[in-house]
C-alpha cells in the first residue's frame, strides 16, 4: 500500500510536540523542507538530535520549536558558528537551551545501540578528556573479558527520523548514494521514519539494484515527493551545496531581527517548497547543477532460477 | 585540480613577482602541506588542514590517501571543498562508507596514520579546546565541539595540528579538554597510552603562522623552525608561556613559486583560507 504524502500530512501525522526529532545527514542529503513545515506548523518542545546541527537545526531553535539539542559538532562548516543556538546558550536568549554534547563517534554509536537494541555502545574515545563530565551520560566501562576500559554512551531512539534521499518507490524502500552519514543507523533507531525523496520510483528500480537500498520500507511511515527538498544542502548527482547560502546566513543569523525575517519570508511567508524554490529562482538553481555527469559503471547481479 | 576558477589579482606583473611575497597564512598552510611527506593515510579536519592536506596531495605526498570523517576514504577532490561533506569529496574516491565504517574500522581500527586538526586553545602539551571559552556551562564563546577531533587524537597514530597562534589561543591553561595531547608530560601520557589501550602517539607535528614545533622528550612543544619574516619576539608575544626553543633554530624555507600559485591559483581562489 502506498506511504506516498504530503510533506505537510507526513509531519503533521509523525511530528509531535515534544517529540525527540533527528533529521540526519551528515552535510549530505539534510531534509530542510521537513524542517520548514515543523517551524510553520509551529510544533513545541522539541528535542533536536543531529551529529552537526548545521543551518536546519539554527532555525528551528530561533523559530521557537526546540527546548534541548543533542550533538556533536556545533558549527557552519567553513564558515563559523550557529548564531540563533549560540544566543541561546551564550546569552540565554529569548531563553536558555539544554545540551547534550557528544563525539561524533558517540552519535553513531548511539544510534548504531538505538537501532540494535543495545543498551550501550562501547567506543575508545573519551580517555581523559573534558567531555565525560559536561555530559555524564558518557560513562567508563569494563571490559568483562580483561582489564580493559573504554567508554560507553546509550541509545538514542528518535521518535522520529527524518531521512532525504535519491530516491524511493512508493512504499519506502529508499535508495541513496553520496555520503551516507549515519542516515540508516538513525532511521533503524527511530519509532518512526518519514523518507524525503527527490524522485518517486518503480519497485523495479529498487529491486534492480539492492545492494544500495538503504533503507526498508518496512520501517518507514511516509514517503514524500519534494524535489530540491534538501537545499541550501545538496544530493549528490542531483544538485550542489548552495555554499553561497551557507556564508549568507552568517549574516542573517547574526541578529535575531534579520533572522525572524528570514524565517517570516522564507518559512512562514511560503505554503512549502515549491513556493520555496519558485523564489530562490531558476538562475540560481541552474547553477546548482553538477558541471557535469560521472555515472557509476553497472553491475550484473546475474539471473538464479 | 585542473581547471582553476580563476587567479587572484597578482601584485606584480608576472608570477616571479607574485611569488616575492607571501603570506603568513600561505605560509603555514605550505609548512604543513610539507610535513605529510612520506605520509600514508590522513584524516582531514575541517579548517585549514583540509587545505593543507590538499596542497600535500598535489605536492609532497601525491599518494596521501585523504579520510573525511564524512565517509569518504582517499577523496581525489576536483575542488577545494568548503565543508568536509562537500559531493566532490565523494566523485573519483576509492570507497565511500558509512560513518560508522569509518569511525570504527579506519579510525578506531588504527588505519590512520596522521589526524590533522585545528583549535581553538592549546597548551604547552598539545591538548587541544575546541568546545567552550569560559566555564561549560556558561560559556563565554561557545565554539563547535569535538565533531570528531576527540576520537580522532586517542586513535590516530599521531596528530598534526595547525593554528594561528595568539595570546587567547596559546594559554597555560585550556578551558575545557576536547582533545587529549600530552596530558600533564609525556611519561604520564605515554603510561596512561599503554593502560587504556590508545593506538595513538599523541601530538607530533604543530604549524603556526610563526613557525613548527614539534614535541621534545618531556612532551612539551619545541620550536624547531621559525618562518621567514616572523621574529622570536612575535613568537613570545603570543603564547601564554615561556616556549622551547631549538638549538640551532631553522628558518622554514619560504613557499616556492609553484605552491603558491596551487593555492592561489587552483585551491583557494578566493583567499577564503588565505585572508
Amino acid at each position: 500500500m502506498s506511504k506516498v504524502m504530503s510533506m505537510r500530512d507526513a509531519v503533521a501525522a509523525n511530528v509531535h510536540d515534544g517529540d525527540v526529532v533527528a533529521i540526519e545527514g551528515f552535510t549530505h542529503l539534510i531534509c530542510f523542507a521537513a524542517g520548514h513545515e515543523i517551524i510553520r506548523q509551529r510544533k513545541r518542545d522539541l528535542t533536536l538530535a543531529r551529529l552537526t546541527p548545521d543551518l536546519i537545526y539554527d532555525q528551528m531553535v530561533a523559530a521557537g520549536t526546540a527546548r534541548k539539542l543533542v550533538f556533536s559538532w556545533l558549527g557552519n562548516p567553513g564558515v563559523g558558528g550557529l548564531h540563533a543556538i549560540r544566543r541561546r546558550v551564550e546569552d540565554a536568549d529569548p531563553a536558555s537551551i539544554e545540551l547534550e554534547e557528544y563525539s561524533h563517534f558517540g552519535m553513531v554509536g548511539r544510534y548504531t545501540a538505538g537501532a540494535s537494541n543495545l543498551p550501550f555502545f562501547p567506543l575508545r574515545s573519551y580517555f581523559e578528556t573534558d567531555l565525560p563530565k559536561a555530559n555524564p551520560l558518557i560513562r567508563p566501562i569494563r571490559s568483562p573479558f580483561g582489564e580493559e576500559t573504554v567508554y560507553a554512551v546509550p541509545p538514542l531512539k528518535p521518535d522520529v527520523t527524518i531521512v532525504h534521499a535519491q530516491r524511493a518507490d512508493a512504499v519506502g524502500n529508499t535508495q541513496m548514494w553520496g555520503l551516507l552519514g549515519c542516515q540508516k543507523e538513525a532511521a533503524f533507531a527511530a519509532e518512526r521514519v518519514v523518507v524525503v525523496v527527490e524522485d518517486l520510483v518503480d519497485e523495479a528500480v529498487v529491486r534492480a539494484d539492492p545492494n544500495r537500498t538503504v533503507i526498508p520500507g518496512l520501517i518507514v511511515e511516509a514517503v514524500v515527493l519534494e524535489p530540491f527538498g534538501a537545499h541550501p544542502s545538496y544530493v549528490q548527482g542531483a544538485y550542489d551545496r548552495d555554499n553561497r547560502f551557507y556564508r549568507d546566513w552568517d549574516a542573517i543569523a547574526r541578529e535575531a531581527v534579520t533572522t525572524q525575517a528570514w524565517l517570516d519570508e522564507w518559512v512562514y511567508g511560503v505554503s512549502g517548497r515549491a513556493e520555496y524554490m519558485g523564489k530562490l529562482g531558476a538562475e540560481r538553481v541552474a547553477g546548482l547543477r553538477p558541471s557535469g555527469q560521472a555515472p557509476s559503471g553497472s553491475v550484473d547481479y546475474g539471473v538464479y532460477r | 585540480m585542473s581547471e582553476p576558477r580563476g587567479a587572484r589579482p597578482a601584485a606584480g606583473a608576472g608570477p616571479s613577482a607574485a611569488a616575492a611575497t607571501f603570506s603568513k597564512s600561505e605560509m603555514m598552510i605550505v609548512a604543513a602541506a610539507r610535513e605529510l611527506a612520506g605520509q600514508r593515510v590522513c584524516f582531514v579536519g575541517v579548517g585549514l588542514p583540509n587545505i593543507a592536506v590538499n596542497l600535500a596531495r598535489l605536492t609532497v605526498a601525491p599518494a596521501l590517501e585523504l579520510v573525511y570523517e564524512s565517509g569518504a576514504f582517499g577523496a581525489k577532490p576536483a575542488r577545494l571543498p568548503l565543508s568536509i561533506g562537500d559531493p566532490t569529496i565523494v566523485t573519483g574516491a576509492t570507497a565511500v562508507v558509512s560513518m560508522f565504517e569509518l569511525f570504527s574500522f579506519y579510525l578506531q581500527g588504527g588505519l590512520v596514520d596522521v589526524g590533522f586538526l585545528g583549535a581553538a586553545q592549546i597548551d604547552r602539551f598539545g591538548n587541544i579546546n575546541s568546545t567552550v571559552i569560559g566555564d561549560y556551562e556558561h560559556p563565554r564563546t561557545r565554539l563547535p565541539g569535538s565533531g570528531g577531533a576527540c576520537e580522532i587524537a586517542i586513535n590516530a597514530r599521531q596528530v598534526f595540528v595547525i593554528m594561528r597562534q595568539s595570546k587567547r589561543s596559546f594559554v597555560d591553561r585550556i578551558d575545557f579538554r576536547t582533545s587529549p595531547g600530552n596530558l600533564g608530560g609525556a611519561e604520564a601520557a605515554a603510561r596512561i597510552r599503554r593502560e587504556e589501550g590508545w593506538l595513538g602517539r599523541g601530538p607530533s607535528v604543530l604549524v603556526t603562522d610563526l613557525g613548527i614545533y614539534h614535541f621534545d622528550d618531556s612532551g612539551e612543544m619545541l620550536l624547531d623552525s621559525i618562518h621567514p619574516g616572523a621574529t622570536l619576539e612575535q613568537v613570545r608575544d603570543t603564547m601564554g608561556w615561556v616556549p622551547n626553543v631549538a638549538q640551532p633554530l631553522a628558518t622554514t624555507p619560504a613557499p616556492t613559486p609553484e605552491e603558491l600559485r596551487l593555492i592561489r591559483e587552483e585551491l583557494d581562489p578566493e583567499g577564503a583560507y588565505t585572508k
